[in-house]
């Protein structure tokens, strides 16, 4: 059996209960724990404490002006829900394809948030990474093993749905001891493998909120190497909002590319004033592929993911038109 | 850390009070307390489906789900599938489209199938591919298993 270590688990009710619980540096926060208690089978993490945060945060998804969503709504509550399948179609979209269904059942949206980088030199039994002598994501005096002369890790974002929230203009409220704060979610991420979330110990996400979604429409596609289970290793959200045929705004934004999921302005750029026609599209690809930098740390190669991007950038912004 | 807890499972309808170590995940209390060893361990890592359950009626991996947080919760494993001597549409369905050969995904891919015809009585190819998608299964091929569906929601509907 694959046994998880020994652990203490914490059951706060409240934010500032599970943020002082968080401060401890052997505390690490779970929801459904679809990533945390692999990595602890693997030994990647070896929390002394675990805090659920269950009882912390909510699961509803609400409307008023914008929509609201606990961090605690699974990613089959955010996939099934049919204003975010009308409206707000690229985080519906990009729920729907993370992993299988049992996975989405229990996956939340903060968790999908907060999802840790991924590598292949990482994401590995403890007795492979033993066995290859780790690497600088768990061991600091460990180089880079994808790129031994990076001075930073380059393990990959691979959130499905934070370039959809990106591209959907989605902020984030972040809850810690005293009190809460509203990010825009392109802020909560940094070009790092390592600290790839610009949060504070004892932060903790408690919800997302989404602009009004007038005028707007919005896509998510990913490629991934089957049709289920696997984390994307090319993702792409888009949103555009046209008046008449001119689109007047939008926003690109990309995942699995990089340490960080980015948003790209250049495409965006490109695609202000335009109709959506081919010709504009193409340049909003091209951005994207310019954009896009992975590295040879996951499935596919570095010339594969890469024109991945812009394809599906393009099919992407193709599903866009009227 | 105390070595083990009392863990109170609802399973199948019937409750099961037993100490666990608290660490244990449902999979390994569901096997090693409650005697349950129909849910199967594979990969656990939430990779392969052998270890699906029902929680609340949702299928989920129990090899990644803490007994201690499914208490409270209304768990069907695939020995809750039978009633009496008597099988599951579903059970019948396997065994006479031969939608098993080693049978080891068999009980994660019949609870999930129960979620899907639970939910949706007539279920088209795309949707079972879908609602199975988080099972693999590494002999049969899928085949048999979509025609087993097939046939015991026909038999569901028939009655």
């Amino acid at each position: 059996m694959l046994r998880l270590p020994r652990f203490d688990f914490a059951t706060p009710t409240t934010a500032a209960e599970a943020a002082a619980l968080l401060a401890d540096p052997n505390a690490m926060a779970v929801a459904g724990g679809t990533d945390v208690y692999p990595k602890m089978k693997r030994r990647q993490f070896v929390p002394r404490t675990l805090v659920s945060l269950r009882r912390v945060v909510d699961g509803n998804i609400s409307n008023g002006d914008g929509v609201r969503i606990g961090a605690g709504a699974t990613l089959t509550a955010i996939a099934e829900h049919a204003l975010l399948r009308e409206q707000y179609r690229a985080l519906a979209d990009a729920a729907s394809v993370i992993s299988t269904p049992q996975l989405r059942n229990m996956g939340t949206l903060g968790g999908n948030l907060c999802l840790d980088t991924r590598c292949n030199w990482y994401d590995q039994s403890l007795f492979w990474r033993k066995a290859e002598g780790y690497c600088m994501k768990t061991h600091a005096e460990v180089v880079c093993r994808v790129a031994p002369s990076s001075a930073r890790c380059l393990a990959v974002a691979s959130a499905d749905t934070v370039p959809a929230l990106i591209a959907l203009g989605a902020t984030a409220t972040i809850a810690n001891v005293s009190g809460s704060r509203q990010v825009d979610i392109v802020e909560l991420y940094r070009e790092d493998g390592i600290n790839y979330l610009g949060l504070a110990r004892g932060d903790i996400v408690t919800e997302v909120r989404l602009p009004p979604a007038r005028g707007w429409r919005s896509a998510y596609l990913k490629l991934r190497e089957r049709g289920a289970f696997d984390f994307p290793i090319a993702g792409v959200a888009a949103a555009v909002r046209r008046e008449g045929a001119e689109v007047v705004a939008a926003r690109v934004a990309i995942t699995a590319l990089g340490s960080s999921p980015k948003r790209v302005d250049a495409a965006s750029e490109a695609l202000i004033g335009t109709r959506l026609e081919d010709e504009a599209i193409e340049r909003a690809a091209e951005a994207v592929f310019a954009a896009a930098r992975p590295m040879d740390n996951t499935s596919g190669t570095i010339a594969e993911r890469k024109r991945a991007a812009r394809v599906l950038t393009a099919r992407t912004l193709r599903s866009l038109r009227e | 850390m105390t070595d083990r807890t009392l863990v109170a499972l609802d399973v199948n309808g019937q409750r099961y009070e037993v100490a666990a170590p608290p660490h244990h995940t449902l999979l390994e209390v569901l096997r090693e307390e409650c005697g349950l060893t129909g849910t199967k361990h594979g990969c656990e890592l939430g990779e392969c489906g052998a270890c699906t359950v029902l929680i609340d009626g949702a299928p989920v991996y129990s090899c990644l789900t803490l007994a201690l947080e499914s208490q409270g919760h209304e768990i069907t494993t695939v020995e809750g599938l039978a009633t009496g001597n008597e099988l599951h549409p579903l059970q019948t369905a396997f065994a006479e489209e031969g939608a098993a050969q080693c049978g080891y995904c068999t009980p994660g891919i019949l609870l999930a199938a129960k979620a899907l015809l639970d939910r949706n009585p007539r279920p088209d190819r795309a949707q079972m591919a879908e609602a199975i998608s988080g099972n693999l299964c590494r002999c049969t091929g899928y085949t048999a298993i979509y025609e087993a569906i097939d046939r015991a929601a026909a038999a569901a509907r028939s009655k």
